[in-house]
């Protein structure tokens, strides 16, 4: 098992026995549970919409290139800059240059998973610049020096006592815990922070190829302040990101409100084509767009799995999924998680690393029926296995297998097989649950079901042959 | 018309009375009942470990058993799933696959062939209590079987179902899941359990044995009262 | 050759093999579904067939969001609402830009007034109690305001400002997030505008046990009035 597998499981048993955790995700998921089958009802077909988003983003992913390079024409066109980034330490290298040929010294960031992909934050920080999250989650993590626990509510997992104790510890705020007045900390130390920074941030939510635009969803402004105090604007994007026109955003972004925050509409959905133009009154004087792959185009070279490229980064996959839940956000170890991270993270970032991602499923597919794109996500599960299997068939699973599909293949060793069970299964009643139990994962927690006097095949031929 | 039967090996084992009350219903609708004793294993557990090639030499024999029926039938939504929905991706590309689909096409979960192929709902069956369904996974998302249950239980004399909160859950056995990550499909199992216990009701029904194994194997270790009934059991009770 | 060559190589090279169509498990899908803003509207939610039934949906959505919307006469009763809305706040400086409108119902008002359409100082803006821009389009289906750099006061007005009020004009409701584009198209031609936001409701967070408060960076109060 990789290392990385047995973190994740240590990780998991600690969270799997941790009731308050649960309790605290369920509530905070109830919430947006209510919502979004609310606003669900308000389309006249959301199954609809779901197939004309899922055939949007198969035409742009289908002709990704010619999308890629007409964004980039329209960007170039009204003066900003587009810059292509193959990997995560390019990305970070272009950024780093950016801030050191403007003298950039305090920059302020809008959330962006992709940067927490590319762990953008301590390179910044080691090239001498001071950097702030200015997303309330992402401040209170980034305080706390630890991930982002979910795609879109990165302090999902606190309490308002726990952010209250890390802002008094490292704000000096006076104790404080209603979430009003820890949400007035925040805003009264990013004012300044917004007005202070030379660069600004942000993500990108889709990339609109016909106008040159890229399109930054949220809900607390800070991603607007980000992009029009500081004068320079730095967008990160991944390729995989791009829509056709402004049109396609109608769909795209009250479908990901809905399925990402239970909201009809997130507060500010913003399109950004061009740095500060003449006449205007404000507005940073470059905008750059940095393109990252990072391991995007593997996935679109393999043609079953490409749609998961398809993904809009909504988080409803986590917020359906029972794994999510009972593991929580920081099992996985990675910047994605839940089922999308478990689909893509082996494909990322390495198979046989990552693949026990795709193995900690029950399949149950609550995630496929959840994405407002249609990706096959559970599926996407069973080919990473087959994959893993057939790159490094395990040693010891691989015999068991061997073993299963002689035996299966040969009803009268099967029945035979059956049979030696029946036999044997009082004497389990003096192992069960103990060390020597070769059944200790079932029953630890569970009653094992009696082997019957009589199989059905047995009944069969009595009774009705 | 000529029903073959396809018993999942945990039924033929462990649950037989499963595969029982199945045969005893399909007789009383008048239909002839077929079950090939050189059946074994839909192959999903291998097929779920991404071991596709022992699946596939697994399911070679489901392939052959099964090759002159006229139709399968399955008390079981996972296996039904694994040979209508599955089999036809296990096959792509080799010789069989024309031979999967064909079979994929003619395989039908038990409740879904009562109600959409013979079109019967009510099997004149009574079982008095009070009982909660659950909905296993495939069942519900690869056959597409929800409503089809809840039909036939409908006329289930002095049956009160009552439904889980909330009703679409995964419970946690997820095959090898059970056993590869027991500390998540126990946490799962949990709280499934509780959300049945919610429902006050005395009787746990699914069309998934394998379902219930975990549900029930939970219960009893908690030494809590519940007891798990097959679909098939529930419609045969009186028969 | 440099990275924007071997990521368009990859990726051209890796799209020579077709991907199957999205549905469940593949599924066939009958007919491809219809993608363009005909078939997008078909299933996002019902807007009202005329104006009234828009600004009643306008209004019925204002309330969901906490946005405090009127339909106000003229002007002048824009005016007399914002100096309603000053006195109560207690407010000193305003933020404005100008506009025939603008310039007419801000200097209305008679609070000290930062014009921002020329430029102005970061912290100027920073210290007004609110700020009023024009808008682009009122969209009824989302109950959103659209704003832009060159109709709205720039990128900074209608954000920083902790109260943001929006004068409207009665031929400036759509319908949809699709109409507002089609205006945007049809004004600029081309030539849009750096930024274009589209504002629904006050500035919002749930980060802190997804309990939804009011103000987060954005503004805590959004004002829309329209004259009609």
């Amino acid at each position: 098992m990789s290392t990385t597998a047995v973190n994740f499981k240590e990780s998991a048993t600690q969270y799997c026995h941790d009731l308050d955790h649960r309790q605290r995700i369920k509530t905070a998921l109830t919430g947006y549970e209510v919502k979004r089958d609310e606003n669900k009802a308000r389309f006249t077909s959301w199954e609809e919409a779901r197939q004309i988003a899922a055939e949007i983003k198969y035409e742009v992913i289908s002709h990704l290139d010619q999308y890629l390079e007409l964004f980039e024409k329209n960007l170039k066109a009204r003066g900003a800059h587009v810059h292509w980034a193959s990997d995560a330490k390019e990305a970070r290298d272009i950024i780093c240059r950016i801030a050191q040929e403007n003298q950039v010294k305090h920059i302020i960031k809008s959330k962006s998973m992709t940067s927490e992909e590319i762990h953008l934050n301590e390179a910044l920080e080691k090239n001498g610049f001071d950097v702030f999250e200015s997303d309330l989650g992402e401040f209170i993590v980034q305080l706390r020096n630890e991930p982002p626990y979910h795609l879109v509510f990165p302090s999902m997992h606190l309490t308002r006592h726990q952010i209250s104790e890390t802002f008094t510890a490292k704000l000096g705020s006076a104790r404080v815990t209603e979430p009003e007045q820890l949400t007035m900390i925040a805003r009264d130390i990013m004012r300044q922070k917004f007005c202070l920074a030379d660069m600004g941030i942000s993500g990108v939510n889709f990339g609109v190829a016909e106008t040159g635009m890229i399109s930054v969803t949220e809900n607390e402004g800070n991603a607007r302040l980000t992009t029009a105090l500081p004068r320079i604007h730095v967008a990160l994007m991944g390729i995989e990101k791009m829509v056709r026109r402004m049109e396609d955003l109608a769909i795209f972004l009250p479908m990901l409100a809905t399925a990402g925050a239970g909201q009809a509409l997130t507060c500010y959905n913003t399109l950004f084509g061009a740095a500060k133009l003449p006449g205007e009154p404000d507005g940073p004087e470059q905008f750059h767009v940095v393109l990252l792959d990072n391991g995007r185009t593997a996935v679109l070279a393999d043609a079953e799995q490409r749609d998961s490229l398809h993904c809009i980064r909504c988080g409803a996959c986590l917020n359906v999924c029972p794994i999510f839940r009972n593991v929580g956000g920081h099992s996985y170890g990675t910047v994605y998680g839940g089922p999308i991270g478990s689909v893509i993270t082996p494909n990322l970032r390495g198979l046989q690393d990552w693949k026990h991602l795709s193995f900690a499923s029950s399949l149950c597919g609550a995630c496929s029926q959840a994405c407002p794109v249609k990706i096959d996500l559970a599926h996407h599960l069973l080919q990473n296995r087959r994959n893993s299997v057939k790159e490094k068939p395990p040693a010891f699973e691989g015999l068991l297998w061997h073993g299963f599909s002689f035996v299966m293949q040969k009803p009268a060793l099967y029945r035979l097989g059956a049979k030696v069970g029946g036999l044997l299964q009082p004497l389990h009643e003096f192992v069960k649950g103990s060390a020597l139990d070769p059944a200790k994962g079932w029953t630890e927690t569970r009653e094992t079901p009696q082997i019957a006097k009589q199989t059905f095949t047995q009944w069969w031929k009595e009774n009705r042959q | 018309m000529k029903v073959t039967l396809f018993i999942p090996c945990f039924i033929d084992q462990c649950f037989p009375d499963v595969g029982i009350s199945v045969v005893k219903i399909l007789e009383k609708l008048g239909h002839a009942v077929d079950y090939p004793t050189e059946q074994t294993c839909c192959g999903q557990p291998a097929f779920n470990s991404g071991a596709w090639d022992q699946a596939r030499a697994t399911a070679r024999q489901a392939l052959k058993v099964f090759r002159d029926a006229e139709v399968v039938v399955s008390p079981s939504g996972s296996c039904g799933a694994m040979m209508k929905v599955f089999y036809p991706d296990l096959f792509k590309d080799t010789p069989e696959h024309k031979e999967a689909c064909v079979l994929a096409n003619k395989t039908w979960e038990f409740s879904s062939f009562l109600v959409n192929k013979l079109g019967v709902t009510d099997l004149g069956a009574s079982f008095p209590g009070k009982a909660t369904f659950h909905d296993g996974c495939h069942g519900l998302r690869e056959m597409k079987v929800q409503r089809e249950p809840r039909e036939l239980l409908k006329h289930v004399r002095g049956l009160e179902l009552v439904e889980m909160k909330p009703n679409d859950t995964c419970c946690g056995f997820g095959g090898t899941f059970a056993v590869k990550f027991p500390m998540i499909s126990t946490a799962m199992g949990e709280q499934k359990c509780a959300a049945v216990a919610e429902t006050g009701a005395d009787y746990l029904i699914s069309l998934d044995s394998s379902c219930l194994m975990h549900i029930q194997g939970m219960f009893d270790k908690q030494g809590k009262q519940m007891k798990s009934l097959h679909l098939a059991e529930v419609l045969a009770h009186n028969l | 050759m440099n990275s924007r060559e071997k990521i368009l190589g990859r990726i051209r090279e890796a799209l020579q093999v077709k991907a199957p169509m999205p549905g469940h498990h593949g599924e066939a899908h009958a007919h491809p579904a219809q993608t363009n803003v005909d078939g997008i509207r078909h299933w996002l939610p019902k807007v009202g067939a005329n104006w009234e039934q828009q600004k009643d949906l306008f209004a019925q959505n204002s309330v969901a969001l906490k946005t405090e919307f009127k339909v106000v006469a003229n002007a002048a009763a824009a005016v007399a609402e914002i100096k309603r809305v000053a006195a109560a706040g207690k407010w000193k400086r305003i933020a404005a830009h100008r506009t025939p409108l603008l310039t007419e119902v801000a200097s209305g008002v008679g609070l000290d007034t930062l014009w921002t359409e020329k430029g102005y100082a970061k912290q100027d803006l920073e210290s007004c109690d609110g700020g009023i821009s024009a808008c682009e389009a009122l969209v009824a289906q989302t109950g959103s305001v659209m704003v832009t750099t060159q109709s709205s006061g720039g990128r900074a007005l209608s954000v920083l400002p902790p109260h943001h009020i929006v004068v409207a004009t009665r031929e400036q409701l759509v319908p949809d997030l699709a109409a507002a584009f089609e205006l945007v198209r049809r004004k600029y031609n081309g030539n849009f505008p750096s930024a274009m936001s589209f504002i629904t409701g006050p500035s919002r967070t749930g980060d802190i046990e997804r309990i939804l408060v009011l103000g987060a960076h954005g503004p805590k109060q959004l004002t829309v009035l329209l004259i009609a």
